[in-house]
């Protein structure tokens, strides 16, 4: 990575949520923090500037008083219109005067993940300006279209605009709501990087690394620290140390029981489990809490047969009573599988028919239960059926190859 | 007695501006009716509509104009407010809000 893309990657954000605070525009902001970094690559090729932070804020806001004046100048022209520049700053010289680059990003994620925008414009919009991630670089993480993850972008700054959403970090009685959804942004962009192996494997890790990023930043701007933040952080840490070892040479996907533990990551364990350990020890224990305690109780096991599935039982179970969705109740019944055997698990998974008929997990996870119980011909349409309700590469090797193993019994 | 009178219409005809022919119609509608009319106003596009309930005392806050069809318009408040969060601060007191929903639409200034 050259200097410039190392600048543009720590410093994108940072001087993107100053110019939005300075020029009260998104759009405005965008374009000429671009602008700044295309002038950078023929500035800076003589050697970069001492500060580039300050640099390029100064720089990007040149170009936005140009394109104001521009606009204003060209708007007289147009008509006899006396044209008002309310909202803007009106004194130019008082920005070029400040050096200071204010760090502005907790409102601009406040204001991406804004409850009044959808999940997914939520998710682009913190991509695109807090990271930095270009359109085409969403459009391919999340194997859509380009003008699909531009035209969310669009629509969503249009409504940040219209509807007057404010660029600022909410007051404390709605930190609770607001932050719940910022966590939910988050934990979405790094569930897509993760959960599918397919695809550009690099983009998506990026995903990855990219919500864990956001929530070390979250976790220092925060004033009072916020448990189910540190837990979320866990989370992520301790699902991200298997990375390595959950997908074959071949990019086969290896189930947890099978993965070569040494080649999880323990700097990330260590991490997440300390930090697991202190919010159980302080609380209050939330979703995310208990989840990161499931995923530490399995990073802490270094074999298979080791795994302490009672207490992930027992930890499934009180997750239930927080978050009561088919999928926790699932995992439920997996741990239970686990810990007292197939038998005890298949009816819980049996009753979620109605709720997750059609999803392929329901399917996989029944399939498992009825082949460890010999129950084959039923295992095998189970299998079957979960194979025709998945599009994920991956999981249909590995689900083609559990029908081989039981067709060859 | 007075009337409200809701204008229902396809939004995607104002997609790319307002008939100026039109726009003098409405004008003369004004003009004929002012004694009568209290107030009125044209909306922003619905894709500027958020949406507040309170449940269990809690507000959740959603993007859209997505009340439920078993929910009718039963009435309005037409408020100041400074930006969106302060208007579904409003919302979210409104006792409505508990038993139904409110929906949130910026006004379109011209």
């Amino acid at each position: 990575m050259s200097d410039l893309e190392c600048v543009f990657r720590t410093e994108w954000g940072r001087i993107l949520s100053a110019l939005i605070s300075a020029l009260g525009d998104f759009d405005l902001a965008e374009e000429a923090l671009q602008e700044a970094f295309s002038s950078a690559v023929i500035e800076w090729a003589k050697g970069a500037p001492r500060n580039p932070r300050a640099w390029l804020y100064a720089a990007a806001k040149h170009k936005a008083i140009d394109t104001i004046r521009r606009r204003a100048s060209f708007a007289e022209k147009q008509s006899e219109l006396v044209v008002q520049e309310e909202s803007r700053p009106n004194t130019t010289t008082k920005l070029e005067e400040d050096s200071t680059v204010p760090d502005e990003r907790l409102r601009l994620i406040f204001t991406c993940c804004h409850p009044a925008l959808p999940a997914e414009a939520q998710v682009a919009l913190t991509l695109r300006t807090l990271c930095g991630l270009t359109t085409e670089e969403i459009a391919r993480a999340f194997l859509l279209p380009t003008p699909t993850i531009a035209q969310r972008l669009v629509r969503a700054k249009n409504k940040i605009r219209k509807a007057a959403i404010p660029y600022r970090v909410p007051s404390a009685p709605d930190v609770p709501e607001r932050l719940a959804v910022v966590m939910a942004v988050v934990y979405l962009v790094f569930n897509e990087g993760y959960a599918a192996a397919l695809g550009d494997a690099l983009v998506r890790h990026e995903l990855c690394a990219e919500a864990i990023r956001l929530t070390r930043l979250l976790r220092t701007l925060l004033a009072v620290p916020e448990p189910e933040l540190d837990a979320l952080l866990a989370l992520m840490l301790l699902h991200d140390s298997r990375r390595s070892a959950r997908v074959s040479p071949t990019g086969e996907l290896i189930l947890l029981s099978d993965q070569d533990r040494t080649h999880w990551n323990q700097e990330q364990i260590d991490e997440g489990c300390a930090l697991v350990q202190s919010i159980f020890q302080t609380g209050p224990i939330g979703p995310y809490a208990i989840e990161a305690a499931i995923a530490a109780l399995h990073a802490k096991a270094t074999r298979a047969e080791e795994t302490d599935w009672k207490q992930i039982c027992a930890l499934y179970g009180r997750l239930f009573v927080l978050h009561r969705s088919p999928v926790v109740a699932l995992n439920h019944a997996v741990a239970k599988s686990m810990a007292e055997g197939p038998e005890a698990a298949l009816p819980l998974v049996d009753a979620l028919e109605s709720s997750l008929g059609d999803y392929h997990l329901w399917h996989a996870t029944r399939a498992d239960l009825l082949r460890r119980l010999g129950r084959t011909a039923e295992a095998i349409a189970a299998y079957r059926r979960a194979l025709e309700l998945t599009h994920n590469a991956v999981e249909q090797r590995f689900l083609n190859r559990r029908l081989a193993e039981l067709a060859n019994r | 007695m007075q009337y409200l009178l809701l204008i229902y219409e396809n939004e995607k005809r104002f997609a790319t501006g307002y008939d100026e022919g039109e726009m003098k119609e409405y004008m003369a509608f004004g003009e004929e009716y002012k004694k009568a009319i209290q107030g009125g106003n044209a909306l922003q596009p619905t894709a500027t509509a958020s949406t507040v309930r309170v449940r269990d005392g809690k507000r959740l806050t959603t993007d859209g104009p997505f009340a439920e069809t078993k929910e009718q318009l039963g009435g309005y408040y037409l408020v100041e407010a400074s930006n969106l969060d302060d208007a579904i601060e409003m919302a979210g007191k409104i006792p409505g809000a508990r038993f139904g929903s409110i929906e949130v639409r910026p006004i379109m200034t011209f």
